[in-house]
């Protein structure tokens, strides 16, 4: 058979030796397309099709250059950075503190998980140990953020297998996590809300109450969104078998979170490296058995239940007391101490013109984000600003194993797939 | 011109006239209804602002769609994309030109200043064409609509418009099978295709819902595809080809699409109530039957009007309940499940029809309970290969898988 060469312009060219550029050329094999087609090959020409950068289903500004034989897929592959800012290398230049306001903006469908994970690598970095009331309040943090992301997940991916009315359940009781978000921190969707050493505030009156009624109200939209979806024959057909990946493949494609749990592999850093005490908490790991979009769905809808298990834990056990360490290098000091008293009004200075220093050293801490493992590393020369700052982001490593999960599949399945893979471009690209 | 032939052209403009006009506001209204259903379904409020509970949402929609710009991509053949939405819109409008919608409007004679002398030919059927070919009609002219849709997608010259344009072709000639074989039920059992015919049998007998249970059944999983509803809706799939076939087109050419898709259901919602809910029939009482008069018509043209209104309620409410299939599932259904099951059901319906006509029974109520019969036996098999065993075997857990 003749041999197609497509040329793709695939927007990561370098330049060749006269300084030309390079396109990289698509070289399409017959025989392995036919091969990779479930279904005899045809005669005729494989279709190239951008899926994105901006299209309803690619759930942000992500670009999959798509060869189809037929509605077959052929080959995927993504592109990254259409969102790209930077954070990373903008952190080289800002204190520790100043780095919270860029966090909120990598997953910005879970800032608070983000918020923490930051404050925890730089305590890590600096050896700070936070108070008892402030854990808890993160652990509050942390799991209402999985529930407003999995609530998106959902949502978005019932969309995408045509069902619209659970978008509008899940959003709803989105927008309710939101408004205390309001409460606490002002803002709905860039919190902010974590300093190094405790929080930005401490919980408003009325919080509480609202959690409390929330967790006891949200189980019965899990339950209709469960009614509606999880038996449906069409939804079955759509999801079961569909983007399957073994445990080994899984821990191959160094997948993490519900995507890797759905696959059979009980990591959970919750679990297996505890943070914020979450060993103290009753909750259980849900896992699937064959790691298809199945699996993942009823993954997170069960990880929904078990984050309100947890919220409702941690209102019990609140502890009263302060959300700050007792430490005036690390928490600003109260303002109306700052305007009359000498020395609050120095370390306020200070702490504002100097930030915070560091030790020498380097710090990794990770901790379970709603998408998977979220790790944040800092290398530190001992000054106030990190030399370097890495993000270890669940998102993109786990939208590496898109194209091996579609290839050979449907158009639509790649959009299913797409959907349980559960990326946010902004971390993506970061 | 003869006052017989003035009266003819008469009855005939003033049907037209009216049935195009209800159509289209009933478009609106459907909308209209389509959001505020969907809103209650959502829990949400849906479009209540403009007028009176949002009733005008739809000709303010209308309005936007007039003023926006017309946009041709560079490289769509001109003509057939103009072609297109106009080659969707008429079949959609055309289909309902031989459905009944009311009794027999009485005859009339009567003498205007100018124009004259206005007769009727005995009493007005309330049909605006009573072919001899009936409802193959229907089934003839949304094939053609077919065309619009397939043309649309590949003028546009855009992949996500082809696809779409594919897709709708496979589609709706596959379901247009399974349709035309649910109908053959319905021809064995009336001996005719004229729809007022089908209405008179089903007066004489009982609605066709119960001896052709599943038939309905069939045809109203057609129909869903045939008009590229949810969960058919695979040329559109706003989340995998954008908006499919039409992708690329803007303002009224648009709304004409939106149009089409609109009085298509109702087209096949009217063909379900005529074909299989009795149509015009007010169930229980023969008063309707009886010698035409005015009050007659108008009484069971809000009947028949009220039947069609509840399968556009059906359409509606499916839409905002079931999610997507794919497109070989969907393949897999229209010509292995529905095909084979719309074949053995012709056969039983024939093997049933023959054996009470050997046995002499008159055709009526008892003929048409043995049919039902039949259909109760044939359902409660084909439910248990639907179910997959999930409400009446009990021996599977079913679909849900648990998650350990």
């Amino acid at each position: 058979m003749a041999k197609r060469t497509l040329e793709v312009d695939l927007a990561t060219t370098g330049v060749d030796a006269q300084g030309n550029p390079i396109t990289l050329p698509l070289g399409v094999d017959a025989d392995a397309a036919a091969q990779a087609s479930d279904g005899p090959a045809l005669a005729g020409e494989h279709m190239l099709i951008n899926i994105g950068p901006q299209h309803p289903a690619t759930h942000g500004v992500l670009r999959l250059v798509v060869e189809l034989d037929g509605e077959v897929v052929v080959r995927v592959i993504p592109h990254v950075g259409y969102l790209h800012s930077g954070f990373e290398k903008l952190g080289e230049y800002r204190y520790y503190n100043q780095l919270i306001p860029l966090t909120d903006r990598m997953d910005y469908l879970a800032p608070m998980s983000n918020n923490v994970c930051l404050a925890m690598a730089a305590e890590k970095l600096m050896g700070v140990e936070i108070t008892e009331r402030c854990k808890v309040l993160r652990v509050i943090a942390c799991e209402t953020n999985r529930i407003i992301s999995h609530l998106v997940w959902l949502g978005t991916t019932s969309i995408d297998m045509g069902a619209f009315t659970p978008f509008l359940w899940c959003f709803q009781q989105r927008e309710r996590i939101y408004d205390l978000q309001e409460m606490w921190t002002g803002a709905r969707l860039t919190t902010s809300l974590t300093r190094i050493g405790g929080l930005m505030a401490d919980i408003p009156d009325g919080f509480e109450d609202g959690l409390r009624e929330f967790c006891k109200t949200f189980p019965k939209t899990i339950q209709e969104v469960d009614s509606i979806l999880s038996n449906n024959g069409i939804w079955c057909g759509r999801t079961q078998g569909v983007g399957i990946f073994t445990a080994e493949q899984a821990l191959d494609y160094s997948l993490s979170g519900p995507l890797l749990r759905a696959s059979g592999v009980a990591y959970d850093v919750r679990k297996d490296r505890p943070y914020l005490d979450y060993e103290t908490y009753d909750f259980d790991i849900p896992l699937g058995e064959r790691g298809d979009v199945y699996d993942r769905y009823m993954v997170r809808l069960e990880e929904l239940r078990q984050s309100t298990r947890i919220l409702e834990q941690a209102l019990d056990r609140l502890p009263d007391g302060p959300i700050n360490v007792d430490d005036p290098r690390i928490t600003l000091p109260p303002k109306s101490a700052a305007m009359s008293d000498m020395e609050a009004m120095i370390f306020h200075f200070k702490q504002v013109m100097e930030g915070i220093p560091a030790p020498v050293g380097e710090a990794y801490f990770s901790l379970e984000g709603p998408k998977g493992e979220l790790g944040y590393y800092f290398v530190s020369d001992g000054t106030a600003k990190p030399v370097r700052w890495r993000v270890r982001p669940p998102s993109f490593i786990n939208l590496a194993a898109l194209p091996a999960m579609c290839e050979g599949r449907l158009l639509s399945d790649m959009i299913a797939i797409n959907a349980s893979i559960d990326i946010v471009m902004g971390e993506v690209d970061r | 011109m003869t006052p017989e032939f003035k009266g003819l052209l008469l009855a005939a403009v003033v049907k037209i006239v009216v049935v195009f006009s209800v159509i289209n506001v009933g478009v609106m209204l459907i909308i209209w209804q389509e959001r505020r259903q969907s809103a209650f379904v959502q829990d949400r409020r849906g479009p209540n602002r403009v007028g009176p509970f949002g009733l005008l949402q739809s000709v303010a929609d209308g309005v936007k769609n007039f003023m926006k710009e017309e946009t041709y991509p560079a490289a769509a053949d001109r003509i057939l994309f103009l072609l297109a939405p106009v080659m969707a819109f008429i079949p959609a409008m055309l289909g309902f030109a031989v459905i009944p919608f009311a009794s027999p409007w009485p005859g009339f004679d009567f003498a205007m200043p100018v124009l004259g002398r206005f007769v009727s030919a005995g009493v007005v059927p309330m049909v605006m064409a009573d072919l001899p070919v009936g409802f193959l009609f229907v089934l003839a002219i949304t094939s053609i609509g077919v065309y619009g849709i397939v043309l649309a997608g590949w003028s546009s010259n855009s992949k996500y418009a082809f696809l779409g344009g594919l897709r709708a072709g496979a589609q709706m000639i596959s379901y247009e099978i399974a349709m035309g074989m649910s109908l053959i039920a319905v021809i064995i059992l009336v001996g005719n295709v004229t729809l007022s015919e089908v209405i008179g049998r089903q007066q004489d007998s009982m609605w066709f819902i119960f001896p052709l249970l599943i038939g309905f059944f069939i045809f109203m999983v057609s129909a869903f595809a045939e008009t590229n509803r949810l969960p058919f809706d695979l040329p559109e799939t706003e989340s995998e080809l954008v908006a499919g076939y039409h992708t690329e087109y803007s303002s009224m050419k648009f709304s004409m699409f939106f149009i089409a898709e609109y009085s298509n259901m109702i087209t096949a919602s009217a063909l379900m109530a005529a074909l299989f809910f009795g149509g015009w029939d007010i169930p229980f009482t023969t008063w309707d039957e009886g010698d035409p008069s005015v009050v007659k018509s108008l009484v069971t043209m809000v009947v028949f009007g009220l039947k069609t209104w509840l399968f556009l309620s059906l359409f509606i409410q499916i839409r905002w309940t079931l999610p997507r299939f794919r497109f070989d599932q969907l393949m897999h259904l229209g010509w292995k499940f529905l095909l084979p099951l719309a074949l053995g059901y012709i056969m039983m319906i024939a093997t049933t029809v023959w054996a009470l006509d050997a046995l002499g029974v008159a055709f009526g109520i008892r003929y048409a309970l043995v049919l039902f019969g039949a259909n109760i036996v044939l359902s409660y098999g084909l439910f248990w290969v639907l179910d997959r065993d999930r409400l009446f075997g009990g021996s599977r857990p079913g679909n849900k898988r648990r998650i350990a």
